[in-house]
């Protein structure tokens, strides 16, 4: 009798587990959340993933695999991170942060953030630099494999864009072209501007 | 005389006017395009309209501008500073153009040829097909070949549809009187398309725009 009660426990565990809505009980995301944060809304230099595009997170973990997503950080943390997973599991990562609902981090400059909103809404053509508008969406949100650049961190988002200008993440086309064209001063108004948005 | 001399000076500011729109290069260097200037706004074009100029999917889609026709590109950069054709980004991109600097993008657009993307549903594409070479006579449709051509290549202002991006033909067929012809009475050759435009059904615009994306 105690050994049947038992085995229907177990059984219902199974059950339980299986089922693919439930992503968090199928994959081990304390792995992701011991450095994103456990509700996966960034946490110091960990860009949050809640609410990030599926496809991008997917991309990006197939760029750490790969190596070809090469930034000081990304080698030392995400390279074994992401050394190991199956397609599978990257995708089941993806749609679970996907899902979660995203704060926003709120600690740019604040008296930077109308110029950041000019560049972002439409570029500077005198000096060739393109709108973020056009792909990023007029709220930063992203779409498919674009990603939500809307309330990232401050720090984390004007990292990225100095560090493609330095030639780190060379793949990631456009964006090294981009950000190349972007002078200290923009990148903190681009940075500042998108950590505020909702 | 002094009308005449007026009559002169007025001349010679026109010639001015009309020699530096066209950026002639006898102009005395002045207004020359510089190549590192024509590479360096190429490079921010093919940014978001992509590298052979085939067009990107961004958060709105990027029209292809391969193959295009120039003078149709120059009619198009002209009504977005003129506000006739309604684009923020557009109109911020083409207002700091010079003539020589459009006439420079325009040919070299006009020389690439890379493949479609594509990405249109393909089981619409046949129904397109039908509709570009023949029309829909019953709905005034005119047949899209008659003027755009029997590949879609378009010649001088009207423009080449041929591998244009699926999203962006739907989005123009569909705002056709909300995007063009604005600004009141000032001449816009876009007036062509409304009636058709109009005359069109969503489901016909997404076969024609699906035959389009795939057509080299």
């Amino acid at each position: 009798m105690k050994s049947i009660s038992s085995k229907i426990v177990i059984l219902a565990t199974f059950l339980c587990a299986g089922d693919p809505l439930l992503a968090s009980e199928n994959i081990p995301i304390k792995n992701c959340t011991w450095c994103h944060g456990t509700s996966a809304q960034g946490f110091t230099t960990a860009p949050r993933l809640a609410g990030q595009r599926h496809q991008y997170i997917t991309n990006q973990l197939l760029d750490f695999s790969r190596h070809t997503r090469d930034n000081p950080l990304s080698k030392q943390y995400m390279w074994a991170a992401a050394a190991n997973l199956s397609p599978r599991a990257a995708r089941d990562f993806a749609m679970y942060f996907s899902t979660l609902p995203p704060k926003t981090a709120d600690d740019g400059d604040k008296n930077l953030v109308a110029e950041g909103k000019k560049i972002y809404d439409l570029g500077i053509p005198d000096s060739n630099i393109v709108s973020c508008l056009v792909c990023h969406g007029p709220n930063a949100e992203g779409v498919r494999q674009i990603p939500r650049l809307g309330g990232l961190a401050f720090s984390y988002l004007k990292k990225r864009l100095q560090q493609w200008g330095e030639g780190y993440h060379a793949t990631a086309e456009p964006m090294p072209r981009i950000a190349r064209t972007l002078s200290p001063n923009e990148i903190e108004a681009l940075a500042s501007y998108l950590s505020f948005i909702k | 005389m002094k009308l005449s001399s007026l009559r002169l000076a007025l001349l010679t500011a026109l010639f001015a006017i009309v020699f530096s729109a066209t950026g002639r290069p006898d102009d005395g260097g002045a207004i020359t395009l510089r190549r590192q200037d024509l590479h360096a706004k190429l490079g921010y074009c093919t940014t978001c309209h992509g590298l052979s100029g085939q067009g990107y999917y961004g958060y709105f889609p990027i029209p292809r501008l391969a193959g295009q026709q120039p003078k149709y590109l120059e009619n198009q950069l002209r009504a977005f500073i003129e506000r006739r054709r309604t684009n923020p980004v557009m109109f911020n991109v083409a207002h700091s153009l010079s003539p020589s600097m459009v006439a420079g993008l325009a040919a070299h657009f006009r020389g690439l040829d890379p493949k479609p993307i594509g990405s249109g549903p393909r089981d619409r594409v046949a129904t397109g097909r039908a509709i570009y070479q023949e029309g829909l006579p019953e709905s005034n449709v005119p047949a899209c070949s008659a003027c755009h051509g029997q590949e879609a290549k378009g010649q001088d202002e009207i423009p080449r549809l041929a591998g244009q991006l699926f999203p962006y033909t739907v989005k123009e067929l569909t705002n056709w009187s909300r995007e063009r012809g604005q600004g009141g009475t000032k001449a816009d050759t876009s007036a062509i398309m409304a009636p058709t435009a109009h005359n069109l059904t969503p489901s016909q615009i997404a076969a024609i725009a699906a035959y389009l994306s795939y057509l080299q």
